[in-house]
């Protein structure tokens, strides 16, 4: 097991799904993607083997954030965009728990935006589990920070005027060591990617998109489509190139990620084409020390139609951890002054008596 | 303990200052004997007048005589050189007997330049002393603060004794064998008049000098340079013949009980009493908080700490430091938040999650003006309905509050105790002056404080009808309400908590009306129920028709208040409030019994609001919000004038 978990105590018995769900009825919108990636989160879960008592899931407001109330672990259900705060509190003072967070588009990127940042760049051991589903859905279908400009919605019948976040981007941005994006209908690959997070030692930030069936439906289709998802979809694969759409005769994507020599940007280049050379595509490196490639990665895709949208780990590396450099310095603490003497400290240096 | 009388110093160079110092500790002029003066330090905020005030207090507390401080600075770190906004002054009150406040008007003024000796001037009784920085008053630094004339000249001050001392040419002059560079020297100015003051009120030296040298461990020709114009400073009150004589003020021997003493600020007691409240309920300390005036000091006290376990939190802002706190209070930490008014304002909605959520929680509110940014370094107890009322839906939190800067100490137990037993969010609400005003403090031996003892939940509390076993987060202890506190890592034992209103006993998400309506009226039911001490009366002749109440930091100038009225002969009873929710038990009976009943706030009447309302008294305000304390004359005239009619 990762070092991400190692004082995490483990469970005495072979655990299922079934231990991971709680005896609450769950309250989603039939046929909203909540639903799919709870399924994934409790099929995944036994797999860490992990004492059910010492996984944690907090959340905030929002639809997403009625999931703590369907894991039977501990949980707590917050209020809005504070899960990572609370999540970090806990998280610094209790090493032997794994801490995981979930939250969504309006409740990480817009009302708990400063949080989520401040989560990332200090890399307190985390998962967070971002449900990206680019509309406010619990207040009835406003935009979201996440909604493509121009979206009708209630609360903007001439359309959205806001340019979006690319949550991706904008993880990476602020100094994120773990980075990857999802999708709610792709089971194997959501848990995949939940695998990777949980290994991370420190914050890893999910992005998963996820379908609201009633107030921004089919939002993802184009990546979810057989006929369009092959060229909307570039999955990401540590040390494989990077290439996508309809398979070339080397069973590969015919198109691949390719660098600008000019710009230094990222570009998509059709191996198809005359003079082709397959040679120059990326390899991707998740472990790469500069995020500069992931997050030129993360620009590939259209913002508005999502074409050209990683998915996978975008980045994966290894930085000290808050809560672990905490604990270090409480040790250090007691070896520099000794172990706290309460009455030595109440004392001080000055003092006077007086006789009785 | 420290000696009451400094050793002669240096014996390795007796021909120096320091010799001549040692041989003549005790001032060869005469002497008289005050049972209480009132110093008070100004000048420049770059001037050294905090640390000076700080060396006095330091020598004053270890020769044994009762005080109390009023450092006053503005919040400006560096405000424009030699203007009266950039005024920074420390007040000391000292005496050989039990005082109660910084004092009313100083009996000796330092002024270090014109804008000082100005934005001071007004508080000095005629006769007071003052010793001027002659050095400072050029013509333009009068002119910037508009003196058209020089008021050391112009008979302007001739209601009070004027000592002019060129403080700067002294110290530099002190200081021409230093090699240190002029601008360097200058800034030793402030030491020079700690050394004269010292000499003025036979303040024992040693400490200050130890203080100092280690202080400048790392530039050992500071510290050399401050020593030396420390003591040419005592030397010039011995030597000049302007200074013909010096003041015993006795050691305050039979105002304290028997003990160990040490001067203490009220931010450094609060910090202490929430380190031993983590020892004494045997829970690690979690503070959660974001820089703010004037509660910061906590933050870099607790963070010096974590040798006791102590993790202090930086956060990025006022609401991810109680978020943190309140992560912590749910996997079992004694979680901790300290802020001032406006931090308290944006942790407003995550306090309202903690009632919601019923974990224990300190919010930590050191009041400051107000509103909105206010005077971010004055003092004001007007955040007292903030704390009772500031969050959506009926969300009660206790109140705490510390009536002096050492009873911070007790307060911090006090909350933890609440907190822990009814798990609950608690607010302890001190105030600036509290927090940087200073006193002695009887340090307790360990043995005297209290056990504070936590039970975490361990195993399931419900049997349902075909006998399973579960867990219950919401089913309460019948004589406190509080809920069971299971935390993450207890097997068995897993739950879900949120904002939502939840089910009576399973806490699931419940909208049933009766339910909501149960609930809420058990929250309140389970804070006001909190066990607090009877308030107590100070009636000594029980003859009173008028009470004064108070809460908070004006404790110490209403006591003085009222001693002055008895003194004269005056009746007049006086009670002081540490709990103001729930109101102690017999408080309701205690206000009946007064004709009259006045409330000297630092707000425009927070808490007489509070009292009309529960007790239906006529409770009456006396308010002042200047950003300083109450003085205990004017209080004592207020006091006199509202019970004229009684």
């Amino acid at each position: 097991m990762s070092e991400a978990l190692a004082l995490v105590p483990k469970a005495e018995a072979k655990q299922s799904m079934k231990d991971f769900k709680s005896d609450q009825e769950v309250r989603w919108c039939p046929g909203c993607g909540d639903y799919a990636v709870l399924a994934a989160v409790q099929s995944f879960m036994p797999e860490l083997e992990l004492a059910r008592e010492n996984v944690v899931f907090v959340s905030g407001i929002g639809c997403s954030s009625r999931f703590p109330y369907y894991m039977n672990t501990y949980g707590m259900h917050s209020i809005h965009g504070r899960a990572p705060a609370i999540a970090t509190g806990l998280a610094a003072s209790r090493r032997d728990l794994s801490v995981w967070v979930v939250t969504g588009d309006g409740d990480a990127l817009s009302i708990g935006g400063n949080h989520l940042i401040h989560a990332l760049r200090r890399n307190v051991n985390l998962k967070i589990l971002l449900f990206n589903n680019r509309i406010y859905g619990l207040t009835k279908g406003q935009y979201s920070p996440t909604s493509e400009v121009g979206k009708i919605t209630k609360s903007t019948p001439m359309g959205s005027l806001d340019a979006p976040f690319n949550p991706v981007s904008l993880a990476l941005g602020a100094e994120a060591t773990f980075v990857a994006r999802t999708i709610d209908s792709d089971r194997k690959h959501l848990q995949g990617v939940l695998r990777a997070a949980a290994a991370h030692p420190g914050t890893a930030l999910v992005e998963i998109y996820q379908n609201c069936n009633i107030f921004n439906d089919g939002a993802f289709d184009a990546l979810k489509e057989r006929d369009t998802a092959q060229d909307a979809l570039i999955h990401l694969e540590h040390g494989q190139p990077i290439r996508f759409g309809a398979p070339a005769p080397d069973g590969l994507g015919s198109k691949g990620v390719v660098r600008n020599a000019a710009t230094g940007d990222l570009e998509v280049l059709d191996l198809a084409a005359e003079g082709a050379d397959a040679s120059r595509v990326l390899v991707h490196d998740a472990h790469a020390a500069s995020p500069t490639t992931a997050f030129a990665l993360s620009r590939l895709a259209d913002a508005d139609t999502l074409h050209r949208t990683p998915i996978g780990v975008l980045r994966d590396v290894i930085r000290p951890v808050y809560d672990t450099d905490m604990a270090e310095q409480l040790d250090q603490a007691v070896v520099q002054q000794g172990q706290g003497d309460l009455a030595k400290l109440l004392a001080g240096n000055d003092t006077w008596t007086v006789a009785g | 303990m420290t000696s009451q009388v400094s050793s002669p110093t240096t014996p390795e160079d007796p021909s120096s200052v320091a010799g001549v110092l040692g041989e003549q500790r005790k001032p060869a002029k005469e002497t008289r004997r005050l049972d209480r003066v009132i110093i008070r330090f100004a000048g420049d905020s770059g001037d050294g007048m905090q640390l000076t005030g700080d060396r006095f207090t330091s020598e004053t507390a270890s020769f044994g005589n009762d005080l109390s401080t009023l450092p006053n600075f503005p919040a400006e770190i560096r405000a424009p050189a030699g203007t009266l906004p950039g005024v920074s002054s420390f007040q000391l009150h000292f005496a050989d007997h039990d005082i109660l406040t910084p004092g009313d008007a100083p009996n000796v003024l330092v002024a270090m330049n014109p804008a000082a000796l100005k934005a001071n001037l007004g508080d000095l009784p005629r006769g007071a002393e003052i010793i001027v920085n002659t050095d400072e008053f050029t013509k333009r630094a009068m002119q910037k603060v508009g003196y058209s004339a020089n008021p050391l000249e112009d008979g302007s001050l001739e209601a009070y004794a004027v000592h002019p001392v060129p403080l700067t040419t002294l110290t530099l002059e002190a200081l021409k064998d230093s090699g240190l560079a002029r601008k360097d020297a200058e800034r030793a100015k402030n030491m020079f008049a700690l050394g004269l003051l010292s000499w003025m009120y036979h303040r024992p030296t040693d400490g200050t000098e130890t203080f100092l040298r280690k202080k400048f461990a790392k530039k050992p020709e500071i510290a050399e340079a401050n020593v030396a114009a420390y003591r040419a400073g005592w030397n010039f009150g011995e030597t000049t013949e302007d200074f013909a004589v010096s003041y015993e003020v006795q050691p305050a021997t039979s105002a304290f009980p028997a003990g160990t003493y040490r001067n203490i600020s009220g931010n450094l007691a609060l910090a202490y009493g929430l380190i031993t409240a983590g020892q004494q309920t045997g829970l690690p300390l979690f503070l959660g908080s974001y820089p703010i005036t004037p509660a910061s000091d906590i933050l870099h006290e607790l963070s010096r700490h974590k040798n006791f376990g102590v993790r202090t939190f930086q956060a990025e802002d006022e609401i991810a430091a109680i978020g943190a706190a309140l992560g912590a209070a749910f996997g079992g930490s004694l979680a901790v938040t300290t802020t001032s008014g406006p931090g308290v304002a944006l942790k407003s909605e995550t306090i309202g999650l903690a009632v919601s959520l019923e974990l224990p929680l300190l919010v930590v509110d050191i009041q400051r003006g107000g509103p909105s940014t206010g005077l971010p370094t004055k003092t004001e107890q007007a955040d007292l309905l903030q704390a009772m009322y500031g969050r959506n839906g009926e969300a009660p939190v206790p109140i705490v509050a510390p009536a002096t800067p050492a009873e911070c100490f007790t307060a911090a137990l006090e909350a933890a105790r609440i907190a822990t037993v009814y798990r609950t969010p608690v607010f302890l609400l001190s105030d600036g002056y509290l927090a940087n005003g200073s006193e002695p403090w009887r340090i307790p031996e360990l043995d005297e404080l209290p056990d504070l003892p936590v039970h975490f939940a361990t195993v399931p509390n419900h049997t349902a009808d075909d006998g399973s076993e579960a867990f219950w987060p919401y089913l309460r202890d019948p004589e406190t309400l509080a809920r069971p506190w299971a935390v993450p890592g207890t097997p068995g034992l897993e739950h879900r908590i949120g904002g939502i209103e939840k089910q009576d006993g399973t806490g699931n998400i419940s909208y049933d009306p009766a339910n909501h309506d149960f609930m809420v009226r058990t929250r309140q039911a389970k804070i006001d129920g909190i066990e607090v001490p009877d308030v107590v009366v100070d009636d000594p002749e029980g003859q009173a028709r008028t009470l004064v109440l108070g809460w908070g930091s004006t404790y110490g100038p209403i006591t003085a208040a009222v001693r002055r009225i008895r003194r004269e002969g005056g009746h007049v009873a006086q009670a002081h409030l540490r709990h103001l929710n729930p109101f102690p038990k017999n408080l309701g009976e205690v206000l009946r019994g007064y004709d009259r009943v006045l409330v000297p706030e630092m707000n425009l009447g927070q808490l007489a609001h509070l009292l009309r309302a529960k007790y239906l008294v006529d409770a009456r305000s006396y308010t002042q919000v200047t950003g300083l304390p109450f003085k205990a004359e004017q209080l004592a005239q207020a006091i006199v004038k509202e019970s004229a009619d009684v």
